[in-house]
């Protein structure tokens, strides 16, 4: 099995040091400042970084695990570097895409146009739980559904970006964007100093406007934006907090909520006052007792009401988590093209649709070459990697896909790109992914330059996840 | 702001300063021990057991002494103690996290960086040679942590909730000490005016940092009388009730500005006020000096549930 995954890691394109072994372009003032700092500074500086960290308290708590332990997902001090052009395309092709998954949206609740062509199979969503019939007919304010998307992207070579995933529910990590270019900036100065990066901060400031701009029409000109957790023990507590913090916002939960006189409403310390945007870290299912799960302890009864009536915007729309749906996004090459009339600027990874027979055979044949992901997951839980498991694993992994074919697609093992991380014995490639955040109003779609690059930090590892041993880079766009 | 939020602004600030006070009670306890006999020790950890109100659990416990070694571990940091200072110190990071939204980067992190500290001090239990450090450390974290709120917050409701709940738990603790000290010292009220063992007073001032403070202004007196005087009444020490309910008083007019309207609490606050600035140290003691700390920390528990209610913590 390692020798299979090193091999792996031998073919993959590594972003800093080229095929001809020379570093790349996006790498050199890095790379020359790098080879001035001496090695044992280097070592001490990858110790105060977790510190950093703790102190700050960026910390989840991995799902199945004692709520009151705060774990850190791994941070590695080398960036991941992106350079102008690159980013560039880039740009366009995340637009192009969230432009037309909201265009999606509307439709696939409205006239349903793309089944009507006979392009995308009206099974898709009719037997899907994330398509919501209280969405049917209902557009929100300002015609925005994708509030805030995380479009996960990965690479394979110097021109070759593909979109792994479409996070369009809420997608989390940018706070680990922000607080990891903090933790670089205060070790490094003088890298900063040297190198010109684009700057990320003000995310939270467009995001605050952003949102305020997606307010209802009767919300006034300053209109109250909440943040909706789950709770201290949610596992992205921290960084539900951090935000309502640094747009200035109320970080609220269910109990802080009741409908007041057709409004949602806080409980504050001057009497209830009305939310004009909700931005919620609740599942849909979550989000309103009296429409969805009924033993839900973490919405508002009477939110969805209060929506459909024009009186809140709830971001993301409910609903849309059928665009990050994976069967929807084996078709997502065809929405593109639907809705903007062009092809689209970044690729899907090829995907196998197993509820299709031919497709199905292919996969069961070729099974220890392939990833196969559970149509519903998220987060790398229910997925197999074929080349890392071992014979027991792919035969059970073979009996659940016979058993239910439609819940599953699969896609090629790619050789994902690798970044060099530090280790103790000094620089090594993993694998990495990156996950640029996008925030869509009625005034434009907003791509913050940089995002999250997850990285495996396993040897060999294409799992990114930081719930299963994942860690973070900071993610560097040049400027020009 | 939201009511829970300023319901775990409240209870943050309360918990460090009780931790603190906490602390403040073992330093004296401490020192006690290392000047004075077995036997008035062990009085002593009876002393800082009783303040705490855990004589009953304590003594309910298998196998413990009233010594510095069983007595300091119960109250730093024993499983068997649930309000022992680690657990104190847990609970207003935990507060803190609640309202991370509504404190600076700066307080947060002096919150978050004492618990990481105190943590990793407290994880065994201290031995008797860095005793004084563990406790002075206690008193630095959160000393750090009112810096960053001096320093750092907004003059807005938000830092009125944090400095009036200070003041409600330090008014508290102050009576609490005083009762217990002055209830073991003096048997009977006939002690009053006489000259007791100063080096058992003096413990009473280091139980609420008072004794340079004292000494300062009562160059070489120590009498029981004075001393109350000085807890009780005198508005420039900080830790006295005086000064806390000025304090108080003001965060709380503060909060009605705010919220343009007077609640209960205000009401409660003024009658408070009115009773502490009417009494002479004479007249506590004629009434007796226990009735009148009971009566205290009654009505300064009823101003702290009236600040809950008016404020809508919880509902």
């Amino acid at each position: 099995m390692g020798g299979c995954l090193s091999s792996l890691t031998r073919k993959s394109f590594d972003e800093m040091d080229g095929p001809d072994g020379e570093v790349r372009e996006a790498y050199r003032a890095y790379h020359q400042w790098l080879q001035q700092q001496d090695g044992a500074w280097i070592r001490r500086k990858d110790a105060e970084a977790e510190r950093f960290f703790r102190l700050t308290g960026i910390t989840f708590n991995v799902y199945g695990e004692d709520a009151a332990e705060e774990r850190l997902i791994p941070f590695d001090i080398v960036p991941r570097i992106i350079t102008a052009p690159e980013w560039r395309k880039l740009e366009r092709g995340i637009e192009q895409r969230v432009r037309a998954i909201n265009a999606f949206m509307h439709d696939l609740y409205h006239r349903q146009e793309i089944i009507r062509s006979g392009r995308l199979p009206e099974r898709l969503f009719r037997n899907n739980p994330a398509w919501l019939p209280q969405m049917v007919g209902f557009t929100p304010p300002g015609n925005v559904y994708t509030h805030i998307v995380g479009i996960d992207l990965v690479r394979t070579g110097p021109d070759e970006f593909f979109v792994l995933e479409d996070n369009a529910r809420t997608p989390s990590g940018v706070s680990y964007m922000l607080q990891n270019r903090e933790t670089m900036m205060a070790m490094f100065p003088d890298l900063f100093q040297r190198v010109r990066v684009r700057p990320v901060s003000d995310y939270p400031r467009r995001l605050a406007k952003s949102l305020a701009a997606c307010a209802p029409a009767g919300a006034g000109s300053n209109p109250v934006v909440a943040v909706l957790t789950p709770g201290i023990y949610n596992s992205a507590y921290f960084e539900h907090a951090f935000l309502a913090d640094q747009m200035g916002a109320e970080l609220v939960e269910s109990s802080d909520l009741r409908v007041v006189d057709g409004k949602v409403q806080m409980r504050t310390t001057m009497g209830y006052q009305p939310i004009d945007v909700l931005y919620r870290r609740v599942d849909d299912d979550y989000l309103d007792p009296l429409t969805f799960r009924p033993d839900s302890v973490l919405g508002v009864p009477g939110i969805m009401d209060v929506y459909r009536a024009g009186g809140i915007t709830i971001a993301n729309a409910p609903g849309t988590g059928i665009s990050d749906d994976k069967a929807i996004y084996s078709f997502m090459s065809e929405i593109v093209e639907f809705y903007t009339g062009e092809r689209p600027i970044l690729p899907n990874v090829e995907t196998w649709r197993c509820a299709d027979p031919d497709s199905l055979k292919y996969v069961l044949d070729h099974l220890p070459e392939l990833v196969i992901k559970e149509v519903h997951g998220s987060g790398g839980y229910g997925m197999l990697v074929g080349p890392a498991a071992t014979k027991r694993e792919l035969a059970a992994f073979r009996h659940k896909i016979e058993a239910k074919p439609e819940n599953y697609i699969a896609q090629p093992t790619l050789a994902l790109s690798t970044c060099p991380v530090f280790t103790s014995k000094g620089l090594a490639p993993r694998h990495v992914d990156l996950r640029p955040f996008v925030l869509v109003s009625p005034d434009g779609i907003d791509i913050t330059p940089g995002g999250l690059t997850r990285v495996a930090l396993k040897k060999g590892s294409l799992v990114v996840n930081s719930s299963q041993g994942g860690g973070t880079k900071d993610s560097w766009v040049l400027a020009d | 702001m939201l009511g829970r939020t300023a319901n775990s602004i409240f209870w943050m600030f309360r918990y460090l300063e009780r931790a603190e006070n906490t602390a403040r009670l073992l330093e004296a306890g401490f020192r006690m021990a290392l000047t004075r006999g077995a036997e008035e020790a062990t009085e002593e950890w009876k002393s800082v057991v009783t303040t705490l109100g855990h004589r009953e659990r304590y003594d309910a416990l298998p196998g413990r002494e009233y010594s510095l070694a069983h007595v300091c571990n119960y109250v730093l940091r024993e499983k068997d103690n649930p309000e022992n200072i680690l657990a104190t110190i847990e609970a207003a990071r935990t507060n803190a996290r609640l309202c991370r939204s509504s404190i600076t980067a700066e307080v947060w992190e002096a919150v978050n960086s004492g618990y990481m500290t105190l943590t990793e001090m407290l994880a065994r239990p201290v031995r008797e040679g860095n005793l004084g450090a563990a406790l002075s450390a206690i008193r630095r974290e959160a000393t750090l942590v009112r810096g960053a709120t001096y320093g750092s917050m907004l003059r807005n409701e938000i830092y009125a909730f944090a400095r009036g709940a200070t003041f409600i738990e330090r008014a508290d603790n102050t009576a609490r000490i005083l009762d217990v000290k002055y209830y073991l010292l003096l048997p009977s009220l006939a002690y009053v005016g006489s000259r007791l063992d100063t080096g058992q007073w003096d413990t009473v001032l280091r139980s609420l940092s008072a004794e340079r403070a004292y000494r300062w202004l009562n160059a070489g007196q120590m009498d029981p009388r004075g001393i109350a005087q000085f807890l009780i009444l005198d508005q420039r020490f900080p830790r006295s009730l005086a000064f806390s309910y000025l304090a108080l008083r003001n965060n709380l007019t503060e909060l009605a500005r705010f919220h343009g309207r007077e609640g209960r609490s205000n009401e409660l606050m003024r009658e408070a006020d009115q009773r502490l600035s009417a009494l002479a140290i004479q007249t506590i003691f004629d009434r007796g000096l226990h009735q009148f700390l009971l009566e205290f920390i009654t009505s300064n528990r009823a101003i702290a549930d009236a600040i809950a209610e008016d404020y809508r913590f919880t509902g």
